[in-house]
């Protein structure tokens, strides 16, 4: 039965009426001292949008986070809210939802209390905000601990009460500074679709940081790759993983395989003996030599005396195989092969590395890391 | 399916205990008695000893003076006026410089030092110099005068209890959820400073109620100042008195902590001895009652 009124409290809550509404980050700069942790970052979130701030850390994406939510002050650009420049607004009236990376509960309030602050803050009397601050502990499944103090919950039972407490106030954004990161691997995974299934239920608009991408792609609808202060790409995590815009996005979502190549100038790039189409636009200056990016689903390896690799490794996933493969120039790739036909190559097998498919390619600097692409 | 309830694992149980030095678990090693055997008597003869010189009748002696009375009641007032003033001037001071100016903190670090390096005697000539009419003779300047001398012993207690937990992020929390500053002052940060207020409280009263340099050169017969005087006049009431002194501010201290440590230990807060605040959140942390 406990579903049952789980259900209906979040029925109840988003008749209350916690749309979501759009916002807006235009321009926004910010600088500490010499580092700039925001360049002219924009970005529009649509109502009701779960979007994902993923870069490394240092990347501005918290700094972004905490401009919105009114805790820091943008050097320069806006953010709105509802199409209202909210700069005036201090953070305690932006009826914005938070939850922090650390520990955020009030350890003198039980569980109950916490989800009830936002609502005491707001002149609720304490009937009904007993009551609906109950309502959110169940809807996160806690409503046992509702007399707890948070040094008696766990780490994974704090996050989903300080969750409880942000989508209380039934704020018109959601706000989520890296949740998780605090969490072990299995409550984190839990957690993670808790606060997604939640988010859809209750329409909140949401922005969410990072720095793993395997939570930024399963939890967001659009994911924002955020690099020195300024976003590289903005797009659906399959588009992201597919048609990376850049090559530092291509290498920081996902795996990305780096093999010398020859690029005409023009739009095509030979590479292990196959002619493939460029992805985007041509890139300026760069001709000649190149290291052209495929993942190891666009590669395909078969046993083969005399063939142009060596098989070094291999990582077993379930269905498919990930072989380990040093080209000669010693070149190491990656490639996904499943597994039934993955058997064979054992680690020392000849084998011949080809080129799957004509699927678009980006093309970087040879040798360099994460280079913006030439463009 | 909104509600996931889970069967996660507790962070908490994954962190080992804090381990007690293995002589604690086996019993008292016998060195350990010799030295609380010196420690006892080095503090419970002399005491004996002055309840003998004493005895029992200088008590009920002391107790009948009518300037004993008054005197007692002075010193409460001073410690009253002391503990209340310094709180509400170093609270929210300290508050604001961790949060706000963490640079200046060494500073004022620094600055709460002065007091106790100066001698009372250069306090109070400077004191008596500056201080409006309307202070001078009563005992609220002596109060003032105590407020400083309080100050470091107030900071080194605020500062600590500020840094057992996360005041940033808690504060923040609180505004994000729609608290300005005087509501998170008063609902968030004060309540889980209460054990560090609260060891701030008994130094400065245990101060107040033993501090004679001040009050004598003040002309104020406080409870010490009272006892000084009465040495001249008769042995044995005198040492009644000092005992009663001891007695009484024990027991004020002790009700303080007590208090202070059930209302604080039923939240799971720190626990409050009398020169130390210990958290106990890491230790407790995971574990249901």
């Amino acid at each position: 039965m406990t579903t049952n009124t789980a259900a209906d409290a979040v029925a109840s809550l988003g008749r209350a009426g916690s749309a979501g509404a759009p916002v807006g980050l235009h321009g926004l700069s910010r600088s500490f001292g010499a580092v700039r942790a925001l360049d002219g970052l924009s970005l529009d979130i649509a109502p009701g949008e779960f979007v994902a701030l993923l870069g490394p850390s240092g990347c501005g994406k918290t700094t972004a986070l905490r401009i919105v939510a009114g805790l820091q002050t943008a050097d320069s650009g806006t953010v709105t809210v509802d199409g209202k420049d909210v700069a005036p607004v201090p953070a305690a009236r932006r009826d914005m939802g938070m939850v922090f990376q650390s520990y955020s509960l009030f350890p003198n309030m039980t569980a109950l209390e916490n989800v009830g602050f936002g609502l005491r803050m707001r002149k609720l009397n304490s009937a009904s905000r007993t009551r609906k601050a109950a309502e959110l502990l169940d809807m996160v499944g806690l409503s046992p601990q509702a007399r707890q103090y948070p040094h008696q919950l766990s780490g994974g039972q704090q996050q989903r009460v300080a969750l409880a407490r942000a989508l209380a106030i039934e704020p018109r954004v959601l706000l989520l500074d890296e949740p998780l990161s605090a969490l072990d691997a299995k409550v984190r995974l839990q957690l993670r679709e808790q606060i997604r299934t939640l988010q859809q239920r209750l329409g909140t608009t949401t922005l969410f940081v990072t720095h793993d991408q395997e939570e930024a792609l399963s939890m967001a609808d659009r994911v924002g790759v955020m690099r020195a202060g300024r976003l590289e790409q903005v797009a659906a995590p399959s588009e992201l993983y597919s048609r990376p815009a850049t090559v530092f996005v291509a290498e920081f979502v996902g795996t990305m395989n780096r093999i010398p190549g020859d690029y005409d100038g023009q739009d095509e790039v030979s590479v292990l003996g196959s002619v493939v189409p460029l992805a985007g636009d041509r890139p300026v200056g760069l001709t000649g030599a190149v290291d052209v990016l495929i993942r190891p689903e666009g590669l395909q390896v078969d046993a083969a005396s005399g063939g142009n690799g060596i098989v070094t490794d291999l990582t077993f996933l379930g269905s498919l195989t990930r072989v380990t493969v040093l080209l000669s120039g010693d070149v190491q790739v990656k490639v996904d092969k499943p597994s039934p036909a993955a058997a064979s190559l054992a680690p020392g097998t000849s084998v011949q590395v080809q080129v799957a498919g004509t699927e678009p390619v980006l093309v970087a600097v040879p040798g360099g890391s994460g280079q913006p692409r030439l463009s | 399916m909104a509600a996931v309830a889970s069967s996660e694992q507790r962070p908490g149980t994954q962190v080992p205990a804090p381990r007690r030095p293995a002589a604690r678990r086996g019993g008292v090693p016998v060195w350990r008695w010799v030295i609380l055997l010196i420690a006892a008597a080095y503090f419970l003869i002399p005491l004996y000893s002055a309840l003998r010189f004493a005895g029992f009748r200088a008590f009920t002696q002391v107790t009948s003076y009518p300037s004993f009375g008054s005197a007692f009641l002075l010193s409460l007032r001073l410690a009253l006026i002391a503990t209340v003033l310094t709180l509400v001037l170093m609270v929210p001071t300290t508050v604001y410089v961790y949060l706000r100016l963490p640079r200046v903190a060494r500073l004022m670090e620094a600055i709460t030092i002065v007091p106790i390096v100066f001698p009372p005697i250069v306090l109070i000539i400077g004191l008596l110099k500056i201080a409006p009419g309307f202070l001078l003779g009563t005992p609220n300047l002596l109060g003032l005068e105590y407020v400083v001398l309080a100050m470091p012993f107030a900071f080194r207690c605020l500062d600590a209890g500020l840094r057992s937990f996360d005041v940033r992020t808690l504060v923040e929390a609180s505004n994000s959820l729609g608290a300005g500053w005087p509501t998170t002052l008063w609902r968030v940060v004060i309540p889980n400073l209460r054990t560090a207020m609260l060891s701030a409280t008994v130094l400065t009263v245990a101060l107040v109620l033993g501090e004679y340099t001040m009050a004598s050169l003040d002309n104020y017969q406080t409870f010490p100042v009272w006892i000084v005087n009465f040495e001249q006049n008769s042995g044995p009431v005198s040492v009644a008195a000092s005992l009663l002194a001891l007695f009484v501010t024990w027991l004020l201290l002790m009700l303080i902590v007590t208090v202070g440590s059930r209302s604080s230990r039923q939240r799971g807060g720190a626990q409050v001895t009398l020169f130390s605040v210990s958290t106990a959140s890491t230790a407790t942390m995971g574990e249901p009652e």
